[in-house]
């Protein structure tokens, strides 16, 4: 039997990246806020530059979150699905404990994909079957959000566009921003400075990316250290801008904020109107009904579209807020693959550093270059960066081996020894569209470990990611040869199942169409009034560049919304 | 089996590599080892029998050979590393390592008539190929621990003397890193630590 507990204003269900960042201008407006996170609070003495440690998968403490909710995974209706993994983490702060931190914002583009591109282009150039729509609000309309977020939880990074006036020292594509980075740049490494020249010379653009991580003492943290174990690895000095370390003790000291930790979301309950009472939770194998005016919904993709499918109630037989058949839909993972590789003939120096400390290139994002000739829409970020652990290191080298050399022996250490430092792999994100058979749904017979159905992905990547992919990697190729490299491999080849990712978007999307998406402009349920969606899964596109600090801007734009819009949500 | 004496005599003659090892003082090995954790265990072996450890630093020797190129798996005690972990993180695979080693003994024996320990290098060779080929699971498991007991932090009983890391040139475990040393035109000291050596880090299960 559930304990039922004193009704609070608002849930929060997840404190990561997004739920992290809209409890602060609640607290700050004075709500009683509860955030209900299903891990912990993590400790930087857990975090040692020990990569043996971080591969055997001891920390994160990811694996943990995708044995629990178990999402598995097929390209198309016709294959039969496989377990998937991602490293997704349950913890206060969530998965910005241990991101790369690459911090941006969508190009304007970006909010426009279908109207731009039939303004530009004609009709005919949307993808067949893609549902893509305009955003139901513009970069201009996110901006101020964006400026917000940067400001609060710490962004380093050089403008390239302050109200329209452009400076090439900064991303000049980028839309316009009100202000300067709140810090300036990481600092440029040796292979950086590199791979920035050879760009130069290409008649390219190359800038230092923005991180969310501290290029200098920030509000009491310090800058970064540079030691080179940032991915997939906590920050030992908190200089990684995670909600953790930011916005969420902010909103612990603004108000009346408290955090439940341990607390795993099962359902959230729906009254006969269709509005939102609360929802279930347990904590130490204890039931717990948490009652509420107004719930936000701020886990992972999967783990949102899963919450709201298992909610069924009278009000919603087929799911919380999915009596217009939206939840699942519109899903899709980023376009990642494809990806390149190069072999530089001297030593790169590249061993310390973070993933966030990397130089990028926009030339070939989004619609920044003319399409007309082409038979694809949108493009792809360019970014190289440092951080290259020892043993990680070793397989990075292994490509490189003559065919059918052996793996190990003499040979295999004179050649490990001669290239170790002298190998790096791009990381490169592309334009990803929603399409009509891509979703997600409950999986019919497989559970997770409390019994419930686990997400389905059903996804693979078109023609549009396909054809993007390869012409992308011959940009990434050009980039590295005209820096030294003497070889470079990679075909271009996105692969064709869409997979579990960390970076997935849709299942729960964002527009004024109730009939094709589940959230308003504001975030809030079309059809339950008190129920707000943050995270990902709002997102309608996916641009060409991490989805974190978007996602952030739109959970502050929803939190401060509500504060503004109590009592109407609210009651 | 090779002795680590016999093996630094084939290694003798090139150039560093044995004077490396030999002016590498055993009270500084026993100092590094202490500063790692490791007094409590030393070089007592926790997991294996000695004919397996015989067996394992015969196949690790050949993984990762001391040559021209300097010390290998054997000298950075990835042995020590692999015994210690099947009694703790890797506790799940020491029957995979008693059927393996075994396997690996009676491969030796069938194809050249001793046990794998026993044989010249270029027999070890042909025998670890023909193991690539008809046992790659178990291969494939010794050659990754071989390769974490090599490049893996010292703390969990490998890459001693910072072997591993020196090999490929990775600086090692530091908690702070200046610009200079991220430069092109600088090769950085090596830090010479372990993670742990910083004092701030709760251990892991070794």
């Amino acid at each position: 039997m559930a304990t039922t507990l004193k009704k609070t204003n608002v849930v929060i269900i997840g404190l990561g990246a997004a739920g992290g960042v809209a409890c602060l201008p609640l607290a700050r407006a004075g709500l009683e806020v509860i955030g209900l996170e299903a891990g912990s609070w993590l400790s930087t003495k857990d975090m040692a530059p020990d990569e043996l440690k971080l591969n055997r998968g001891l920390w994160p403490p990811g694996p943990q979150k995708t044995k629990l909710e178990g999402v598995i995974v097929r390209a198309n209706a016709s294959q039969t699905p496989t377990r998937a993994n991602h490293p997704m983490m349950n913890a206060v702060g969530g998965t910005s404990v241990h991101y790369m931190a690459q911090s941006w914002r969508l190009n304007p583009w970006d909010f426009k994909v279908r109207s731009e591109t039939i303004r530009r282009y004609g009709a005919s150039r949307i993808p067949k079957g893609s549902t893509v729509e305009d955003w139901p609000l513009s970069y201009d309309d996110l901006e101020p959000f964006y400026d917000k977020v940067e400001y609060e939880i710490g962004v380093s990074g050089k403008a390239g566009n302050i109200g329209g006036k452009k400076d090439d020292r900064g991303n000049i594509f980028e839309g316009p921003r009100k202000r300067e980075y709140p810090m300036p740049s990481l600092r440029t490494s040796g292979f950086m400075e590199k791979m920035s020249a050879a760009a130069n010379g290409l008649g390219w653009h190359s800038f230092i990316a923005p991180a969310a991580i501290a290029s200098k003492a920030y509000e009491g943290r310090p800058g970064c250290a540079y030691h080179g174990y940032c991915i997939g690895a906590g920050c030992h000095i908190n200089a990684k801008s995670s909600t953790a370390v930011t916005t969420i003790p902010k909103a612990m000291k603004a108000g009346k904020f408290s955090i439940v930790t341990g607390a795993r979301v099962t359902t959230i309950e729906a009254d006969g109107n269709g509005r939102v009472a609360g929802v279930n939770y347990l904590k130490d194998g204890q039931e717990y009904f948490q009652p509420a005016d107004v719930v936000l919904v701020a886990s992972y993709v999967y783990e949102n579209v899963r919450l709201l499918l298992f909610s069924k109630s009278k009000a919603y037989p087929n799911g919380l807020s999915n009596n217009h058949g939206q939840v699942g839909r519109h899903y899709f993972s980023h376009n990642q693959g494809g990806g390149v590789a190069a072999l530089f003939p001297f030593n790169l120096n590249n061993w310390y550093g973070t993933p966030g400390q990397g130089i990028a290139i926009d030339n070939w994002a989004d619609d920044n270059f003319d399409h007309s000739g082409l038979d694809f829409i949108g493009g792809g970020n360019l970014y190289v960066y440092t951080e290259r652990r020892p043993m990680a290191a070793l397989n990075g080298v292994q490509a490189w081996m003559p065919q059918g050399a052996a793996n190990w022996g003499s040979a295999w250490k004179k050649f490990v020894k001669e290239n170790a430092d002298r190998t790096n792999g791009a990381y490169l994100q592309k334009t990803t569209l929603p399409y009509e058979d891509n979703y997600l749904d409950l999986d019919p017979s497989v559970k997770d470990p409390l019994g419930f159905p686990v997400i389905r992905i059903t996804a693979e990547y078109k023609d549009n990611e396909k054809r993007l992919g390869a012409f992308i990697a011959e940009k990434m190729k050009q980039w590295y040869m005209a820096a030294g490299a003497t070889q470079v491999n990679g075909n271009g080849n996105v692969g064709t199942a869409m997979g579990a990712s960390t970076h997935a978007y849709g299942g729960t999307r964002m527009g004024d169409n109730p009939e094709t998406n589940v959230v308003d402009r504001w975030g809030f349920s079309h059809e339950a009034p008190n129920l707000g969606i943050l995270g990902g899964s709002v997102m309608g596109t996916s641009g060409a560049r991490n989805p974190t600090e978007t996602l952030q801007a739109l959970a502050w734009r929803t939190a401060e919304y509500l504060a503004k819009n109590w009592k109407s949500i609210a009651t | 089996m090779i002795t680590r004496r016999e093996m630094l005599k084939r290694v003798g003659t090139m150039v560093g590599v044995a004077a490396g090892l030999q002016v590498y003082p055993r009270a500084l090995a026993h100092a590094q080892a202490r500063s790692q954790g490791l007094s409590a265990v030393g070089d007592a072996l926790v997991s294996l029998t000695p004919a397996e450890a015989e067996t394992l630093r015969a196949i690790i020797a050949r993984l990762i050979p001391a040559d021209e190129n300097g010390p290998g798996a054997l000298e950075a005690r990835a042995d020590r590393f692999i015994d210690r972990a099947l009694g703790g993180a890797l506790k799940n695979l020491r029957s995979a390592y008693s059927a393996g080693l075994a396997a690996a003994n009676a491969s030796a024996q069938a194809s050249k008539g001793a046990p794998f320990a026993k044989l010249s290098a270029a027999d070890q060779n042909a025998v670890l190929t023909a193991m690539q080929q008809e046992s790659p699971q178990f291969f494939n498991l010794v050659r990754t621990h071989t390769i974490q007991g090599t490049f893996a932090d010292p703390f969990y009983g490998g890459n001693e003397n910072f072997i591993g890391w020196d090999l490929i040139g990775y600086p090692g475990a530091r908690i702070a890193v200046s610009a200079n040393l991220q430069r092109m035109d600088v090769k950085p000291e090596p830090s010479r630590k372990s993670a742990y050596d910083y004092g701030m880090f709760n251990k892991g299960e070794i």
